[in-house]
């Protein structure tokens, strides 16, 4: 597989009307499933959907950012930006997972967490902080996925994993281009610039060892064949996910610190 | 300083002007002005309103930990420039110049009214305290390093989040230090975070907010989000206090609001109901 399109090119197909959303593709590549509703303190945050289902015969825990298809449905979740609520509620089934000896599957896709009154009130920061320490030691496997937009803290909510994939043309990054244009440059248009430089594709997120596998898109991008990457999404689960289980959690642990802990470039 | 002080003073009185004025500071919360050396006499804080100024990660060290037990660890450890950003290693090393830190954290063993610790304290003067690859990697040896030694953490946290040059790099930091503060925690080391004006961003949602104990400054900036994304998002003015140690006081983020002057008690205290006895040795 061969990707010679710019972070730039890509970061438009991410955008493209008709990308599928998790929505779409929970039904093509899992069977049961039931969705789960609120985080037990607060409310239902419908910017993160979560639930257990089948893949193939194994029963596992589902986690996902949702985007909208259209307006109405990117109204009522919040354009995929999730509240402390919902990273509650991730949290919450995460440890369902752990205690049922689910494997956990998290969908990332989001513009980053909600920036709000609300969302500081009831503590964006430490919902954050609390899923990244607590995803760090689960005890069952975690595989993650960013499907279209890995937007910072929103999506390491849900990307501290024994593996990460990358659908070919999804982006992962600490800002979007156009905030980081506008914080380093005082100029948010140079938002293109900023996409070249900022190193967010599959490739470089394979090549930083922020990320294991990317997992090939039908030609000209997701929103061109819905079964294709569906299938190619199932494909790598089916695979990934017997493999991790049959690991001992102990060393799936061990191996999921130091995935996380050799990131960094540092001379002394 | 008081030499220079000094020669201000006889400058003046020789060249007969009329009266001395001393150096004033200005407070930039109340606005009132007061004698700079009472303010610097009460480490920062004016004394007229009690706002908290930032100090450097050195003035912090020297006024919390006992005399001459703080011993540094990675020292020496610097940034590398992993996305090849456009002047990052030159702008590094004229900050390194400028404030003599090599990056935005200093880390240590010291002793707390002879309670033994790990101590880090974040610097705001680099680069707005941001966390890179090197606060990322001293923050987790300091943990990793307490918990071998079962010994606690503290951490004064100032940072603006994460180091934009270091991109996804910068933002896996805070994967990489909760981690440790959690096998920190489950190893049952205690960990006491000290939120110092401005701990905001990747920093509060990473090690920050994972305190067994979370104490603050009075007045000082906490959050996730930056006040001027919130306003541009809601479209509308944010109230004054909003952010301010108290709110996240208030809405249950934070245990204890405490002024500089009782902070190292409060910590010896903290330490010794949790066990960390002072060493008599080094009483």
């Amino acid at each position: 597989m061969e990707n010679r399109k710019t972070a730039w090119e890509r970061l438009q197909l991410v955008h493209t009307k008709g990308r599928p959303t998790v929505r779409d593709l929970i039904p093509q590549i899992f069977t049961d499933f039931y969705e789960m509703h609120g985080d037990r303190a607060f409310g239902d945050d419908k910017a993160i959907i979560g639930g257990i289902a089948r893949l193939g015969g194994t029963p596992v825990t589902i986690v996902a950012e949702v985007k909208g298809r259209d307006i109405d449905e990117n109204k009522a979740c919040n354009f995929a930006m999730p509240h402390p609520e919902g990273y509650r509620k991730a949290l919450r089934l995460a440890k369902q997972a752990e205690k049922f000896r689910r494997p956990l599957i998290c969908f990332i896709d989001t513009p980053g967490a909600f920036c709000g009154v609300a969302a500081e009130e009831r503590g964006q920061g430490e919902a954050i902080a609390r899923n990244i320490a607590e995803f760090m030691t689960l005890r069952t496997p975690i595989i993650s996925i960013v499907l279209g937009e890995g937007g910072s803290g929103g999506a390491l909510a849900l990307g501290v994993c024994d593996e990460l994939a990358m659908l070919e043309n999804a982006e992962y990054s600490v800002l979007s281009p156009r905030g980081f244009a506008s914080i380093l440059w005082k100029d948010a248009s140079r938002e293109q610039e900023a996409s070249e430089i900022m190193k967010i594709t599959a490739e470089d997120m394979v090549a930083l060892g922020v990320a294991e596998t990317i997992i090939e898109e039908p030609l000209g991008g997701a929103h061109n064949d819905l079964d294709k990457i569906s299938e190619n999404i199932k494909e790598y689960l089916s695979q990934k996910i017997p493999e991790k289980c049959k690991k001992d959690i102990d060393v799936l642990l061990k191996e999921r610190y130091t995935k996380f802990r050799k990131i960094g470039e540092f001379t002394e | 300083m008081f030499e220079d002080l000094f020669n201000v003073v006889k400058k003046r009185f020789n060249d007969g002007e009329e009266e001395y004025k001393p150096p004033m500071f200005k407070c930039p919360r109340c606005q009132g002005t007061s004698p700079l050396s009472r303010y610097e006499e009460l480490h920062r804080v004016c004394p007229l309103c009690g706002y908290h100024g930032r100090l450097s990660a050195a003035e912090r060290i020297q006024i919390t930990v006992d005399k001459d037990s703080f011993c540094e660890l990675d020292k020496d450890m610097v940034s590398g420039d992993p996305l090849s950003f456009p002047e990052y290693p030159e702008k590094q090393q004229e900050l390194r110049e400028v404030t003599g830190l090599n990056d935005a954290v200093i880390t240590g063993t010291a002793a707390i009214k002879g309670s033994k610790t790990v101590i880090g304290v974040m610097d705001s003067r680099y680069m707005m305290g941001s966390m890179g690859s090197v606060v990322g990697e001293k923050i987790t040896r300091a943990f990793e390093y307490a918990t071998e030694n079962h010994l606690p953490v503290i951490m004064f946290t100032a940072s603006g989040g994460a180091r934009m040059q270091e991109g996804i790099v910068s933002l896996m930091q805070m994967a990489k230090t909760s981690g440790a503060v959690k096998l920190h925690s489950d190893a049952g080391g205690l960990y006491i975070a000290v939120m110092t004006d401005p701990t905001t961003g990747g920093v509060t949602a990473s090690f920050a907010s994972l305190g067994d104990i979370i104490i603050a400054e009075p007045k000082v900036l906490i959050g996730f989000a930056g006040r001027r994304v919130i306003e541009s998002t809601i479209r509308q003015r944010l109230p004054e206090d909003f952010q301010l140690a108290e709110f996240m006081h208030e809405h249950g983020f934070v245990d204890m609001i405490t002024d500089r002057k009782k902070m190292r008690s409060t910590l010896s205290h903290l330490l010794k109901l949790h066990g960390y006895a002072a060493e008599d040795k080094e009483v």
